[in-house]
């Protein structure tokens, strides 16, 4: 037990600071969340990176605001709601 | 024990009577140091555990008290709660803002009131006394009045014991009633002892609160105030020693011992148990250590003490009769409270203080005694069925807070999550009601209130807006924080009161402050200002401007204006130059009070206009507009302070100003500060140096002006011998002084202090040494004229020669940088000061060398321009002498002096020849003190740099082996300074032999020696070039024997640190050598290879060494199962610095096979690299997220085909987000569908073993794999 303190207490810092953000996850984490992450990240990357929305707007045919705005939205619920699973 | 066997009883029973008791003289001793002030003598005070309670001043503490009263009030209605919900169910004894209000009036006028009447009834007293000689009839009064209390206080000292005096001591009224024969009526309020009061208070809710005047202490036991602090009580005992003895009030915990010890009967016995103060309660825990330690030996303990063989067991002499009577046992032996002991009755439940504590609950932390005050409820065994919700409630909340107060931070921690998570469910009534007096008690300390304010902290975010009613309370606990001495407390506070007032709104935070703002009390009043900073700087400066406005042209009383313009200074001072867009509105706000009629307020506002404009410098001239003008009229009428405050704010506009404006409003200011240098107050002087500092830097002031109308009166007046005396007084004066010399040139300043040099006061001359150092630095000496020279240098001369106190650096310094700018002109001085130091250099005392030897190396280099070669090699001759140097200090400064004059003159040139020199220096480098070390080695480095040449190898060698020592010297320029000295070596003799040398060093079994070792290997590869060293090291690793290849892995580690980029060249040579470490069963091996890929991949990154990278991951990376702490940081780190040099994707590649694992263990590591991947490189990771299949057609595998074509049929037709929102996902469960239809056709439906999710990675994995990089 002392052990495993010494063990933990050796980046307790450094763990606990990366856990205070969204989307480290942590050991428990579903794959359902895991993947919610992935994808606001991304969407989070493409609204935040300029050049990147030139690009898709290019490619899309649509304005750069309303390919933000769409992006947003769906960051709500990007892998749709979380499974249930006593329905299997 | 006594195995004397010869000697007769007498003689025996004399030596063990000497055995057991102490000497006579140590028993007076000790009670002398325990019957005078314990703290003082306690030799162990400094390492005492100090509460925030002991390091109060005086201010704090008075104000903590009047604080903790506010704390018994109800809490504060929620108006918005009243306006939203029915007011039903909130608490109907709130008391409501208009009641606080009507209290705070009260709390104003009740003193006012009290003493009036005090005053009208002495004199009716006097006139009564004339009409009607004593009459003990005036007794029978009945005393239900103030009138009579009044009356009766007036006749006190007329009285006599035999005349009964009942009010005098309520505690014995009781007792006396008996002989009186007269009931005790209490009606009067004038009359409840104060233990009565809190009830009082908490059955009148409006009432006016009961404040405590000197007619109603009387010496009860039950006094808020701390026993020890003896205060008002023991004061009124002391008046009525004289009156009777029946009068005398129990002596409670008086350590003074005044009540003869064994005598209990004739005092009155304790009233009740004390309260635990912290002081009583170290002096309680420091006796009963010292019982526990002196307690007898009992023959048990003696058996296992003592050996059994050659000793033997004696029957006591028959004449000897141990001391049974408790009495002198206790004249016997005097303790802390001895004389007490007696009195001493058993604690109530609640109020524990002695050894009968109960047990402390295994699952909680351990106790101290004073928590038995807040959390003795805990240690009441009850059955859970016996309490109630909410005592179950309670007792939890306390658990918990106990648990953060006292226990180990992993229960710390999880307690705090607990008490955060449930908050809202545990509501903030339960909370704050146990949380507020617990950060109120007098024996809190740093830590502890650290925690629970970070308790409060975390709740009001949890809370929100349930915390309405609480926010006095949470104020009147937290403010005190803010004027804490410590500078994290502060920042504490002011966090907490920012997370309230957010968490709480505006307007109750102005609703629940505004009442403070008119305090009667001063600490209530400043410590309220602040908050409201706080406050403003939490909601914006904006908001609060309206509020301001009023508060600060309050009519009805100058406290509010005082506090509230108080609050504009502190806002300056909090939030700096975001006051700029709000100046002007601040400015107006507060100017009107610099026409106040009261003192006070006219030097707040100067101080808050003086804040205003540091805060806004150096922008915002125009908002100052309307001060001006009462600035400058008004420092022709004050005096004192106000004048103090008033030139303050002066001094930090003028810098503002144009340079026309400011030249005109300096030379307005000018005589009264001339006036002002006179003045004998440290303060104003203080502040009168720097307004002439502020004025004379700004850029309308002349030069001209300067010179002729502000330094004669200035040099006069300050440049005097008791300005050296205090610290920042001398430092002010420095500053200002510097700042004129850069106005009006450098001769000019230091023509008018240079002949103070000469002065007899040592800290003067210091001071003039400085500030004449500080100058030439600035300016230097190009304006300094032959004469003034002349002056200079012999007056640092004669200050060098008269130098006596410890610390002379100063001295030494700015002789020596006068020297240096001076330059060549300091030739025909020379040889006076040579002589001075060569006197220096032979003198008795070791300081007087210690001086000469550390002005030669400052001045070296001076000696050499002015072609003083001869000079240097005397010098250098005489210090070489001096290394027989028995003071570590003045050895250190030799070797400085050698060094510089052997840089000055150079290799050939040394007079002690440098093959003389170096093998003095061998043996020194023995020496352990870090200023001789330092030295010796930057001068044997030194050698080793420039003259290598002119020492035999063999020598090298030698100093070599002391070298080694030195790499794990404490003083990081040690270290330093003695890797560059081997690197310098070992280039000039050649790696080879030092090389072999080390490697046979790694055979030793002093672990220190060999990480010295591996180190020095290093810096030989880094300067001799790693091909000189990597072969024999890779042939090193051969030899069977953990050790030399553990060295050889830690030395190659390190090589690669130093060497950086140059790994690239080796990688490929290394990496079978490290595929054998990382492969190997040893940890610590594995470690330490561990080490070497990571620093050879940080080196190598981006260098196109990728597949040997990768190679070595593939090795590093099974190792993350490791759990041996050193183990797995070392492998955290590898796969850290091969995430740096192989990017983040490729590592998440190696994460994802085990992200989903089933088992928590192999889960764990895996998500930690993730966590870290995902820290450092987020955005990096979006271009390699692997492509996964819905879940829902895997989870399907499972089923027949037609179940699960129905549920994803189902899910298709009821998520609408599915639907047309993410267009892969749907076509990729259409394909499946059919996919799925196709495998139930071909009859394919098996269900696999392996575990899909990873296939479906890997297959994933793949194709990315190429995605990234086509």
């Amino acid at each position: 037990m002392a052990e495993e303190e010494r063990r933990l207490s050796l980046n307790i810092q450094q763990e606990h600071i990366i856990s205070k953000y969204v989307g480290t996850g942590n050991t428990d984490m579903s794959k359902h969340d895991w993947l919610v992450n992935q994808h606001r990240d991304t969407y989070a990357s493409y609204i935040g990176n300029p050049s990147m929305l030139y690009f898709i707007s290019i490619v899309e045919n649509e304005p750069i605001a309303k390919l933000k705005y769409n992006f947003l939205q769906k960051m709500v619920q990007p892998c749709g709601p979380p499974p249930s699973h006593k329905q299997f | 024990m006594n195995i004397n066997k010869d000697k007769d009883n007498k003689q025996k029973e004399t030596k063990l009577f000497r055995k057991k008791t102490n000497p006579q003289e140590f028993l007076e001793e000790m009670a002398q140091v325990n019957i005078g002030e314990n703290s003082a003598e306690d030799p162990f005070f400094e390492t005492k555990r100090r509460t925030i309670k002991d390091r109060e001043n005086d201010y704090q503490t008075k104000g903590r008290e009047i604080r903790n009263k506010d704390l018994l009030l109800q809490e504060q209605t929620d108006p918005f709660l009243n306006i939203n919900k029915n007011s039903g169910n909130s608490n109907s004894n709130a008391l409501s803002y208009r009641e606080i209000m009507m209290m705070r009036e009260n709390e104003i006028q009740e003193p006012l009131i009290l003493e009036k009447i005090r005053q009208k009834k002495i004199d009716e007293k006097k006139t009564q006394i004339s009409a009607q000689p004593q009459n003990t009839s005036q007794n029978e009064q009945p005393r239900n009045s103030v009138n009579s209390v009044v009356n009766e206080n007036a006749v006190r000292k007329r009285r006599r014991w035999d005349v009964a005096n009942p009010e005098v001591e309520p505690k014995k009224i009781e007792n006396e009633e008996n002989t009186n024969g007269k009931p005790q009526i209490r009606k009067s309020k004038w009359d409840i002892g104060p233990q009565k009061e809190k009830d009082e208070n908490q059955e009148k809710i409006s009432g006016t609160r009961i404040r405590k005047t000197k007619w109603d202490s009387g010496p009860s036991i039950e006094e808020e105030k701390s026993i020890e602090k003896q205060n008002s009580w023991d004061s009124d005992e002391e008046n009525r020693k004289k009156t009777s003895r029946w009068d005398k009030t129990p002596l409670v915990m008086n350590n003074g011992g005044v009540t003869p010890v064994g005598t209990s009967g004739m005092t009155t016995p304790v009233y009740g148990t004390p309260q635990a103060t912290p002081d009583l309660i170290r002096q309680y825990r420091y006796e009963k250590e010292m019982d526990e330690r002196n307690k007898e030996l009992t023959d048990d303990d003696l058996d296992e003490l003592l050996p059994r063989d050659g000793y033997k067991i004696l029957t006591p002499p028959p004449t000897y009769q141990p001391i049974r009577t408790p009495l002198r046992k206790l004249q016997g032996t005097p303790s802390l409270n001895s004389d007490q002991t007696p009195l001493y009755e058993i604690p109530d439940s609640g109020n524990y203080l002695g050894e009968d504590l109960p047990p402390t609950p295994p699952h909680l932390p351990s106790f101290k005694p004073e928590d038995y005050e807040f959390f003795g409820k805990i240690l009441e065994q009850k059955d859970g069925e016996e309490l109630t919700t909410e005592e179950a409630r309670d007792r939890l909340i306390m658990e918990l807070l106990l648990k953060i107060k006292n226990g180990a931070p992993p229960v710390r921690r999880r307690a705090l999550r607990l008490i955060t998570e449930q908050a809202r469910e545990f509501g903030p009534d339960a909370l704050f009601n146990q949380i507020l007096p617990l950060l109120m008690s007098s024996s809190l300390e740093d830590q502890e209130r650290h925690l629970l304010v970070k308790v409060i902290d975390r709740i009001l975010y949890k809370l929100d807006d349930l915390v309405r009613p609480y926010v006095h309370k949470i104020l009147v606990v937290i403010e005190p924080l803010l004027i804490d001495e410590d500078y994290y407390a502060r920042i504490e506070g002011r966090e907490i009161i920012s997370n309230l007032s957010k968490a709480a709104g505006f307007s109750t935070m102005i609703s629940t402050m505004r009442p403070d703002i008119d305090h009667i009390n001063e600490y209530v009043r400043n410590t309220t200002a602040r908050a409201f900073a706080v406050v403003a700087s939490a909601l914006g400066i904006n908001s609060l401007l309206p509020f301001l406005k009023a508060v600060c042209r309050s009519k009805k009383s100058w406290q509010a204006k005082h506090t509230g313009i108080k609050i504009v200074q502190q806002i300056a001072i909090l939030m700096g130059c975001a006051v700029l867009p709000h100046l002007k509105s601040l400015v107006n706000i507060v100017f009107r009070g610099l026409s106040d009629s009261q003192q006070k307020v006219r030097t707040i506002t100067a101080l808050a206009i003086s804040a205003l404009a540091e805060a806004s410098a150096p922008y915002g001239i125009e908002s100052f507009d309307p001060v001006l003008k009462p600035l400058w009229l008004g420092i022709r009428e004050q005096r004192g302070k106000g004048l103090a405050a008033y030139l303050k704010s002066i001094g930090y506009i003028i810098p503002l100003m144009e340079p026309e404006h400011a030249a005109y409003y300096t030379k307005e200011v000018m005589p009264i500060l001339i006036r002002e240098f006179q003045t004998t107050d440290d303060e104003m002087k203080k502040i009168v140096l720097k307004v002439v500092k502020q004025c004379v830097g700004t850029e309308g002031v002349t030069a001209l002006y300067v010179k002729e109308e502000i330094n004669p009166a200035f040099f006069n007046f300050f440049w005097i011998r008791r300005m050296a005396l205090d610290r920042r007084n001398r430092k002010q004066l420095i500053e200002t002084t510097t700042e004129i010399a850069s106005k009006v040139g450098s001769s000019e300043v230091i023509r008018r202090v240079v002949f103070h040099l000469k002065d007899e006061n040592e800290p003067f001359r210091k001071m003039v040494m400085e500030v004449i150092y500080k100058i030439l630095i600035d300016l230097g000496a190009t304006d300094v004229d032959i004469r003034l020279e002349e002056q200079l240098v012999d007056g640092c001369l004669t200050a060098f020669q008269e130098q006596m106190s410890d610390d002379g650096r100063i001295i030494v310094q700015g002789f020596s940088e006068v020297l240096k700018i001076l330059g060549t002109r300091s030739k025909p001085y020379l040889p006076t000061i040579n002589g001075t130091i060569s006197w220096k250099l032979t003198n008795k005392s070791p300081k007087v060398r210690q001086q000469g030897a550390d002005l030669i190396a400052n001045i070296a280099e001076v000696q050499k321009q002015c072609d003083e070669q001869k000079s240097l090699r005397h010098f250098g001759g005489l210090l070489y002498e001096h290394l027989g140097e028995e003071y570590p200090e003045v050895l250190g400064s030799i070797l400085k002096g050698l060094k510089s004059i052997l840089v000055s003159l150079g290799m050939e040139e040394m007079n002690p020849s440098v093959s003389d020199l170096l093998p003095r220096l061998t043996p020194i480098l023995r020496n352990r003190h870090e200023k001789v070390q330092e030295n010796c080695i930057n001068l044997v480095g030194r050698i080793a740099d420039l003259g290598s040449t002119h020492v035999s190898s063999r020598e090298w060698m030698r100093v070599c082996f002391e070298l080694l020592e030195m790499l794990k010297a404490h003083k990081k320029s040690i270290r330093k300074a003695t890797v560059n000295t081997f690197g310098y070596i070992s280039k000039a003799i050649g790696p080879h032999d030092v090389l072999l040398a080390l490697l046979n060093n790694l055979k030793v079994q002093d672990r220190q020696n060999r990480v010295c070792t591996t180190i020095a290997i290093a810096i030989v590869s880094e300067t001799c070039g790693p091909f000189t060293t990597i072969p024999a090291l890779m042939n090193e690793y051969r030899i069977p024997q953990l050790n030399v290849q553990n060295g050889v892995l830690k030395a190659l580690s390190f090589m690669f640190e130093y060497i950086g980029e140059m790994s690239k060249d080796y990688i490929y040579v290394v990496t079978p050598l490290l595929e054998d470490a990382l492969s190997d069963r040893d940890l610590v091996h594995r470690q330490l290879a561990c080490n070497a890929v990571k620093n050879l991949a940080l080196g190598s990154f981006g260098l196109g060494c990728e597949d040997a990278l990768i190679h070595l991951l593939n090795y590093v990376w099974p190792n993350i199962f490791e759990t041996s702490p050193h183990v797995i940081n070392a492998v955290y780190e590898a796969i850290e610095a091969l995430r740096v040099a192989l990017g983040s994707v490729r590592i998440m590649y190696y994460v994802l096979q085990g992200l989903f694992h089933p088992a928590r263990k192999v889960r764990a590591p895996f998500w930690r690299v993730y966590k870290m991947l995902y820290f450092y490189d987020q955005e990096a990771l979006l271009a390699g997220y692997p492509r996964i299949i819905d879940d829902v057609w895997l989870d399907s595998r499972l089923l027949s085909g037609v179940e699960c074509n129905a549920i994803v049929q189902s899910k298709r037709n009821l998520d609408p987000n599915l639907e047309g929102k993410n267009p892969t996902n749907q076509n990729q469960i259409q394909n499946q569908i059919q996919n799925q239809n196709q495998n139930q056709f071909e009859n394919e439906n098996q269900f696999e073993n392996e575990n899909v999710f990873d296939k479906v990675v890997r297959n994933n994995y793949l194709r990315n794999e190429l995605e990234y990089f086509i």
